[in-house]
Protein backbone atom coordinates (compact mmCIF):
# COMPACT_ATOMS: atom_id res chain seq x y z
CA UNK A 1 0.00 0.00 0.00
CA UNK A 2 1.94 3.24 -1.38
CA UNK A 3 -0.61 5.83 -0.92
CA UNK A 4 -3.40 5.26 0.87
CA UNK A 5 -4.01 8.63 1.11
CA UNK A 6 -4.74 9.39 -2.99
CA UNK A 7 -7.99 8.45 -2.17
CA UNK A 8 -10.73 10.50 -0.50
CA UNK A 9 -14.03 8.73 -0.16
CA UNK A 10 -17.53 11.34 -1.25
CA UNK A 11 -19.13 10.04 1.00
CA UNK A 12 -22.33 8.95 -1.02
CA UNK A 13 -21.38 5.05 -1.19
CA UNK A 14 -24.61 3.17 -1.77
CA UNK A 15 -25.52 0.22 -0.41
CA UNK A 16 -24.55 -1.70 -2.90
CA UNK A 17 -20.54 -0.37 -2.73
CA UNK A 18 -20.30 -1.73 0.76
CA UNK A 19 -21.41 -4.85 -0.36
CA UNK A 20 -18.54 -5.33 -3.10
CA UNK A 21 -16.08 -4.69 -0.76
CA UNK A 22 -17.16 -8.29 0.79
CA UNK A 23 -15.89 -9.66 -2.60
CA UNK A 24 -19.54 -11.19 -3.45
CA UNK A 25 -17.89 -13.61 -6.08
CA UNK A 26 -15.02 -14.84 -3.60
CA UNK A 27 -17.78 -15.24 -0.82
CA UNK A 28 -20.02 -17.66 -3.21
CA UNK A 29 -17.15 -20.22 -3.38
CA UNK A 30 -16.50 -19.63 0.27
CA UNK A 31 -20.42 -20.64 1.52
CA UNK A 32 -20.46 -23.07 -0.99
CA UNK A 33 -17.02 -25.24 0.30
CA UNK A 34 -17.86 -24.20 3.72
CA UNK A 35 -21.21 -25.64 3.25
CA UNK A 36 -20.37 -28.63 1.83
CA UNK A 37 -17.64 -29.00 4.17
CA UNK A 38 -20.54 -28.93 7.00
CA UNK A 39 -23.10 -30.90 5.08
CA UNK A 40 -20.52 -34.21 4.58
CA UNK A 41 -19.48 -34.00 8.75
CA UNK A 42 -20.47 -37.21 10.21
CA UNK A 43 -22.21 -34.97 13.13
CA UNK A 44 -25.42 -33.68 12.42
CA UNK A 45 -26.04 -29.76 12.95
CA UNK A 46 -29.27 -28.02 13.61
CA UNK A 47 -30.64 -26.56 10.62
CA UNK A 48 -30.87 -22.83 12.23
CA UNK A 49 -27.21 -23.29 13.63
CA UNK A 50 -25.83 -24.31 10.15
CA UNK A 51 -27.28 -21.72 8.48
CA UNK A 52 -26.11 -19.24 10.98
CA UNK A 53 -22.11 -21.06 11.06
CA UNK A 54 -22.48 -20.33 7.26
CA UNK A 55 -23.39 -17.29 7.15
CA UNK A 56 -20.73 -15.84 9.58
CA UNK A 57 -18.12 -17.85 7.64
CA UNK A 58 -19.42 -15.98 4.56
CA UNK A 59 -18.81 -12.54 6.51
CA UNK A 60 -15.78 -13.08 8.13
CA UNK A 61 -14.50 -13.73 4.30
CA UNK A 62 -16.09 -11.01 3.45
CA UNK A 63 -14.29 -9.03 6.10
CA UNK A 64 -10.85 -10.33 5.18
CA UNK A 65 -12.19 -9.02 1.35
CA UNK A 66 -12.51 -5.69 2.70
CA UNK A 67 -9.45 -5.71 4.50
CA UNK A 68 -7.61 -6.82 1.03
CA UNK A 69 -9.21 -3.74 -0.77
CA UNK A 70 -8.05 -1.55 1.84
CA UNK A 71 -4.53 -2.84 1.55
CA UNK A 72 -4.49 -3.23 -2.16
CA UNK A 73 -6.27 0.19 -2.83
CA UNK A 74 -3.21 1.36 -4.78
CA UNK A 75 -2.97 -2.00 -6.63
CA UNK A 76 -6.41 -1.80 -7.46
CA UNK A 77 -6.55 1.94 -9.52
CA UNK A 78 -3.81 0.31 -11.47
CA UNK A 79 -5.35 -2.76 -12.78
CA UNK A 80 -8.30 -2.63 -15.23
CA UNK A 81 -9.95 -5.48 -13.64
CA UNK A 82 -10.50 -3.70 -10.48
CA UNK A 83 -10.05 0.30 -11.28
CA UNK A 84 -13.76 0.37 -10.85
CA UNK A 85 -13.42 -1.12 -6.97
CA UNK A 86 -15.49 1.20 -4.39
CA UNK A 87 -12.26 2.37 -2.66
CA UNK A 88 -9.95 3.29 -6.14
CA UNK A 89 -13.70 4.55 -8.15
CA UNK A 90 -13.59 6.98 -4.70
CA UNK A 91 -17.00 6.37 -3.22
CA UNK A 92 -15.70 4.30 -0.14
CA UNK A 93 -13.01 5.73 1.90
CA UNK A 94 -9.64 3.66 2.46
CA UNK A 95 -10.05 4.27 6.16
CA UNK A 96 -13.81 3.41 5.97
CA UNK A 97 -13.36 0.03 4.29
CA UNK A 98 -10.80 -0.57 7.27
CA UNK A 99 -13.56 -0.02 10.14
CA UNK A 100 -15.98 -1.57 8.22
CA UNK A 101 -13.66 -4.68 7.87
CA UNK A 102 -11.91 -4.83 11.38
CA UNK A 103 -15.83 -4.61 12.29
CA UNK A 104 -17.21 -7.56 10.54
CA UNK A 105 -14.41 -9.70 11.44
CA UNK A 106 -14.82 -9.09 15.22
CA UNK A 107 -18.70 -9.61 14.52
CA UNK A 108 -18.31 -12.23 12.09
CA UNK A 109 -15.76 -14.66 14.64
CA UNK A 110 -17.54 -13.80 17.95
CA UNK A 111 -21.23 -14.63 16.40
CA UNK A 112 -19.72 -17.97 14.79
CA UNK A 113 -18.08 -18.77 18.42
CA UNK A 114 -21.56 -18.16 20.34
CA UNK A 115 -23.41 -19.92 17.31
CA UNK A 116 -21.47 -22.88 16.93
CA UNK A 117 -18.02 -23.43 18.97
CA UNK A 118 -15.05 -21.70 19.38
CA UNK A 119 -12.63 -23.58 17.76
CA UNK A 120 -13.90 -23.12 14.59
CA UNK A 121 -14.17 -19.48 15.51
CA UNK A 122 -10.53 -19.44 16.26
CA UNK A 123 -9.94 -21.11 12.67
CA UNK A 124 -11.83 -18.14 10.98
CA UNK A 125 -9.73 -15.40 12.70
CA UNK A 126 -6.86 -17.01 11.96
CA UNK A 127 -7.92 -17.49 8.09
CA UNK A 128 -8.80 -13.72 8.39
CA UNK A 129 -5.62 -13.08 9.77
CA UNK A 130 -3.67 -15.41 6.78
CA UNK A 131 -5.62 -13.82 3.94
CA UNK A 132 -5.15 -10.47 5.12
CA UNK A 133 -1.57 -10.15 6.98
CA UNK A 134 0.06 -13.16 5.62
CA UNK A 135 -0.69 -13.27 1.75
CA UNK A 136 -2.28 -9.37 1.84
CA UNK A 137 0.39 -7.69 3.07
CA UNK A 138 3.51 -9.73 3.24
CA UNK A 139 3.39 -12.62 0.12
CA UNK A 140 1.39 -10.76 -2.52
CA UNK A 141 3.85 -8.20 -3.29
CA UNK A 142 7.01 -10.14 -2.05
CA UNK A 143 6.96 -13.32 -3.74
CA UNK A 144 5.81 -15.44 -7.10
CA UNK A 145 4.72 -17.99 -4.86
CA UNK A 146 1.79 -15.68 -3.41
CA UNK A 147 -0.52 -17.55 -5.54
CA UNK A 148 0.55 -20.64 -3.65
CA UNK A 149 0.86 -20.00 -0.40
CA UNK A 150 -1.67 -17.75 0.18
CA UNK A 151 -4.30 -20.01 -1.79
CA UNK A 152 -4.50 -21.69 1.24
CA UNK A 153 -6.84 -18.63 3.08
CA UNK A 154 -8.97 -19.64 0.13
CA UNK A 155 -8.77 -23.04 1.27
CA UNK A 156 -9.70 -22.80 4.61
CA UNK A 157 -13.40 -22.72 4.45
CA UNK A 158 -14.53 -26.34 4.16
CA UNK A 159 -12.49 -27.35 7.31
CA UNK A 160 -14.02 -24.43 9.13
CA UNK A 161 -17.53 -25.63 8.04
CA UNK A 162 -16.29 -29.22 8.87
CA UNK A 163 -14.83 -27.68 12.52
CA UNK A 164 -18.40 -26.07 13.08
CA UNK A 165 -19.82 -29.80 12.90
CA UNK A 166 -17.49 -31.68 14.39
CA UNK A 167 -15.65 -28.80 16.62
CA UNK A 168 -12.03 -30.60 14.90
CA UNK A 169 -10.09 -31.32 12.51
CA UNK A 170 -9.87 -34.56 10.54
CA UNK A 171 -8.19 -36.37 7.34
CA UNK A 172 -11.74 -35.88 5.22
CA UNK A 173 -11.40 -31.73 6.24
CA UNK A 174 -7.46 -31.68 5.63
CA UNK A 175 -8.03 -33.34 1.72
CA UNK A 176 -11.19 -30.74 1.06
CA UNK A 177 -8.31 -28.46 2.46
CA UNK A 178 -5.77 -29.79 0.07
CA UNK A 179 -8.09 -29.97 -2.61
CA UNK A 180 -8.15 -26.32 -3.11
CA UNK A 181 -5.14 -25.50 -2.25
CA UNK A 182 -3.58 -27.55 -4.62
CA UNK A 183 -6.54 -26.05 -6.94
CA UNK A 184 -5.67 -22.53 -6.82
CA UNK A 185 -2.14 -22.31 -8.31
CA UNK A 186 -3.03 -23.61 -11.31
CA UNK A 187 -6.49 -22.07 -11.77
CA UNK A 188 -4.83 -18.00 -10.85
CA UNK A 189 -1.44 -18.71 -13.07
CA UNK A 190 -3.93 -19.54 -16.47
CA UNK A 191 -5.57 -16.06 -14.81
CA UNK A 192 -2.35 -14.20 -15.07
CA UNK A 193 -1.65 -16.03 -18.62
CA UNK A 194 -3.95 -13.86 -20.16
CA UNK A 195 -4.17 -11.10 -18.02
CA UNK A 196 -0.02 -10.44 -18.25
CA UNK A 197 -0.69 -6.20 -18.47
CA UNK A 198 -2.41 -5.88 -15.98
CA UNK A 199 -0.33 -7.98 -13.33
CA UNK A 200 2.99 -6.13 -14.74
CA UNK A 201 1.21 -2.54 -14.32
CA UNK A 202 0.62 -3.50 -10.75
CA UNK A 203 4.32 -4.91 -9.93
CA UNK A 204 2.43 -7.84 -8.53
CA UNK A 205 5.10 -10.56 -8.72
CA UNK A 206 3.07 -12.87 -10.44
CA UNK A 207 4.95 -16.18 -11.83
CA UNK A 208 4.39 -14.81 -15.76
CA UNK A 209 6.48 -11.47 -14.56
CA UNK A 210 9.14 -13.02 -12.46
CA UNK A 211 9.68 -16.61 -14.48
CA UNK A 212 8.18 -15.77 -17.89
CA UNK A 213 4.97 -17.40 -19.43
CA UNK A 214 7.33 -20.58 -20.53
CA UNK A 215 7.71 -21.46 -16.80
CA UNK A 216 3.86 -20.38 -15.78
CA UNK A 217 3.15 -23.02 -17.78
CA UNK A 218 5.23 -25.80 -16.88
CA UNK A 219 4.08 -24.57 -13.09
CA UNK A 220 0.02 -25.05 -14.45
CA UNK A 221 0.83 -28.70 -15.77
CA UNK A 222 3.02 -29.69 -12.98
CA UNK A 223 0.54 -28.49 -10.21
CA UNK A 224 -2.72 -30.09 -12.34
CA UNK A 225 -0.27 -33.61 -11.93
CA UNK A 226 -0.04 -33.00 -8.32
CA UNK A 227 -3.72 -31.95 -7.61
CA UNK A 228 -5.05 -35.17 -9.51
CA UNK A 229 -3.90 -37.67 -6.59
CA UNK A 230 -5.45 -35.01 -3.95
CA UNK A 231 -8.61 -35.13 -5.43
CA UNK A 232 -8.94 -38.71 -6.44
CA UNK A 233 -7.53 -39.52 -3.14
CA UNK A 234 -10.12 -38.01 -1.26
CA UNK A 235 -13.14 -40.21 -2.53
CA UNK A 236 -11.37 -43.14 -0.73
CA UNK A 237 -12.45 -41.53 2.77
CA UNK A 238 -15.69 -41.10 4.56
CA UNK A 239 -16.78 -38.42 2.39
CA UNK A 240 -16.09 -39.76 -0.79
CA UNK A 241 -17.67 -42.89 -2.59
CA UNK A 242 -17.82 -44.07 -6.50
CA UNK A 243 -19.93 -41.30 -7.48
CA UNK A 244 -17.01 -38.93 -5.95
CA UNK A 245 -14.64 -40.90 -7.62
CA UNK A 246 -15.92 -41.30 -11.41
CA UNK A 247 -16.70 -37.35 -11.55
CA UNK A 248 -12.96 -37.09 -10.15
CA UNK A 249 -11.19 -39.33 -12.08
CA UNK A 250 -12.99 -37.76 -15.07
CA UNK A 251 -12.74 -34.11 -14.09
CA UNK A 252 -8.56 -34.73 -13.30
CA UNK A 253 -7.99 -36.22 -17.18
CA UNK A 254 -9.62 -33.36 -18.44
CA UNK A 255 -7.98 -30.50 -15.81
CA UNK A 256 -4.80 -32.33 -17.31
CA UNK A 257 -5.43 -32.58 -21.04
CA UNK A 258 -5.87 -28.72 -20.43
CA UNK A 259 -2.77 -28.40 -18.78
CA UNK A 260 -0.97 -30.24 -21.06
CA UNK A 261 -2.15 -28.10 -24.04
CA UNK A 262 -1.31 -24.91 -22.47
CA UNK A 263 2.07 -26.42 -21.54
CA UNK A 264 2.77 -27.36 -25.44
CA UNK A 265 1.37 -23.95 -27.12
CA UNK A 266 3.68 -21.67 -27.71
CA UNK A 267 3.51 -17.96 -26.61
CA UNK A 268 3.22 -16.37 -30.17
CA UNK A 269 0.13 -18.67 -30.90
CA UNK A 270 -1.65 -17.83 -27.69
CA UNK A 271 -1.49 -14.44 -28.38
CA UNK A 272 -2.60 -14.85 -32.15
CA UNK A 273 -6.29 -17.06 -30.94
CA UNK A 274 -6.78 -14.05 -28.06
CA UNK A 275 -5.07 -16.96 -25.43
CA UNK A 276 -8.54 -19.00 -26.33
CA UNK A 277 -6.99 -22.42 -24.90
CA UNK A 278 -6.30 -20.33 -21.35
CA UNK A 279 -9.07 -19.28 -21.50
CA UNK A 280 -10.90 -22.18 -21.60
CA UNK A 281 -8.84 -24.12 -18.90
CA UNK A 282 -9.58 -21.08 -16.48
CA UNK A 283 -13.29 -21.43 -16.72
CA UNK A 284 -13.19 -25.14 -16.61
CA UNK A 285 -11.24 -24.74 -13.33
CA UNK A 286 -13.97 -23.11 -11.67
CA UNK A 287 -16.52 -25.93 -12.93
CA UNK A 288 -14.22 -28.44 -11.74
CA UNK A 289 -13.75 -27.14 -7.85
CA UNK A 290 -17.79 -26.90 -7.94
CA UNK A 291 -18.35 -30.17 -9.07
CA UNK A 292 -15.74 -31.74 -6.85
CA UNK A 293 -17.70 -30.52 -3.53
CA UNK A 294 -21.04 -31.34 -5.72
CA UNK A 295 -20.06 -34.75 -5.53
CA UNK A 296 -19.18 -34.81 -1.99
CA UNK A 297 -22.50 -33.37 -1.11
CA UNK A 298 -24.10 -35.87 -3.14
CA UNK A 299 -22.55 -38.94 -1.77
CA UNK A 300 -23.57 -37.59 1.35
CA UNK A 301 -27.47 -37.20 0.00
CA UNK A 302 -27.53 -40.20 -1.16
CA UNK A 303 -25.99 -41.85 2.01
CA UNK A 304 -29.63 -42.48 3.56
CA UNK A 305 -30.77 -44.23 0.78
CA UNK A 306 -27.77 -46.46 1.23
CA UNK A 307 -26.45 -45.32 -2.27
CA UNK A 308 -23.77 -42.42 -1.07
CA UNK A 309 -20.46 -43.45 -0.03
CA UNK A 310 -18.66 -46.92 0.59
CA UNK B 1 -31.50 19.89 -7.62
CA UNK B 2 -31.50 16.59 -9.66
CA UNK B 3 -27.76 15.50 -7.91
CA UNK B 4 -29.72 16.46 -4.75
CA UNK B 5 -32.74 13.39 -5.58
CA UNK B 6 -29.85 11.31 -6.68
CA UNK B 7 -28.18 11.48 -3.32
CA UNK B 8 -30.86 11.18 -1.57
CA UNK B 9 -32.25 8.10 -3.32
CA UNK B 10 -28.97 6.50 -2.88
CA UNK B 11 -28.60 7.60 1.00
CA UNK B 12 -31.93 6.15 1.90
CA UNK B 13 -31.49 2.68 -0.36
CA UNK B 14 -28.31 2.06 2.01
CA UNK B 15 -30.40 3.25 5.31
CA UNK B 16 -32.79 0.49 4.06
CA UNK B 17 -30.13 -1.92 3.33
CA UNK B 18 -28.86 -1.41 6.50
CA UNK B 19 -32.53 -1.66 8.25
CA UNK B 20 -32.63 -5.17 6.63
CA UNK B 21 -29.65 -6.55 7.50
CA UNK B 22 -30.03 -5.29 10.72
CA UNK B 23 -33.73 -7.26 11.28
CA UNK B 24 -32.34 -10.29 9.64
CA UNK B 25 -29.43 -10.28 12.33
CA UNK B 26 -31.80 -9.53 14.93
CA UNK B 27 -34.07 -12.50 13.70
CA UNK B 28 -31.34 -14.72 13.72
CA UNK B 29 -29.64 -14.00 16.98
CA UNK B 30 -33.33 -14.53 18.70
CA UNK B 31 -33.47 -18.16 16.38
CA UNK B 32 -30.42 -19.20 17.78
CA UNK B 33 -31.37 -18.45 21.61
CA UNK B 34 -34.07 -20.50 20.89
CA UNK B 35 -32.30 -23.26 19.55
CA UNK B 36 -29.29 -23.17 21.85
CA UNK B 37 -31.74 -23.15 24.93
CA UNK B 38 -34.24 -26.08 23.55
CA UNK B 39 -30.51 -27.69 22.73
CA UNK B 40 -29.72 -27.30 26.64
CA UNK B 41 -32.51 -28.77 27.63
CA UNK B 42 -32.58 -31.85 25.63
CA UNK B 43 -29.22 -32.73 26.48
CA UNK B 44 -29.02 -32.61 29.97
CA UNK B 45 -32.35 -33.46 31.10
CA UNK B 46 -33.32 -30.40 32.78
CA UNK B 47 -37.07 -30.82 32.27
CA UNK B 48 -39.35 -31.53 35.43
CA UNK B 49 -35.85 -31.63 37.81
CA UNK B 50 -35.66 -28.57 40.07
CA UNK B 51 -32.68 -27.52 43.16
CA UNK B 52 -30.17 -29.79 44.09
CA UNK B 53 -31.45 -33.18 42.72
CA UNK B 54 -29.55 -31.84 39.25
CA UNK B 55 -26.33 -31.88 41.11
CA UNK B 56 -23.57 -34.66 40.66
CA UNK B 57 -24.26 -36.75 43.63
CA UNK B 58 -27.49 -35.57 44.84
CA UNK B 59 -29.29 -37.53 42.18
CA UNK B 60 -28.45 -40.95 43.43
CA UNK B 61 -29.43 -40.24 47.05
Amino acid sequence: MSDINSFEGTGDAGFNDYFSLLKPRVMSLVVFTAMVGLLVAPVGVHPLVALASILFIALGGGASGALNMWWDADIDAVMKRTQGRPIPGGRIAPGEALGFGLALSGISVMMLGLAANWFSAAFLAFTIFFYVVIYSMWLKRTTPQNIVIGGAAGAFPPMIGWAVATGGVSVESVLMFALIFMWTPPHFWALALFMKSDYSAAKVPMLTVTHGRKSTRKHILVYTLLLAPVAIGAGFTSIGGPIYVAVAAVLNAMFIWGAWRIFRREEAVAEADGYKVEKKVFAFSLMYLFLHFGAFLAEAALKPWGLGGW
Amino acid sequence: MFREHELHKRRFGRNMGLGIVLAVFVALVFGLTVVKVTEIGEKDGFQGVTGTAVLPGEAQR
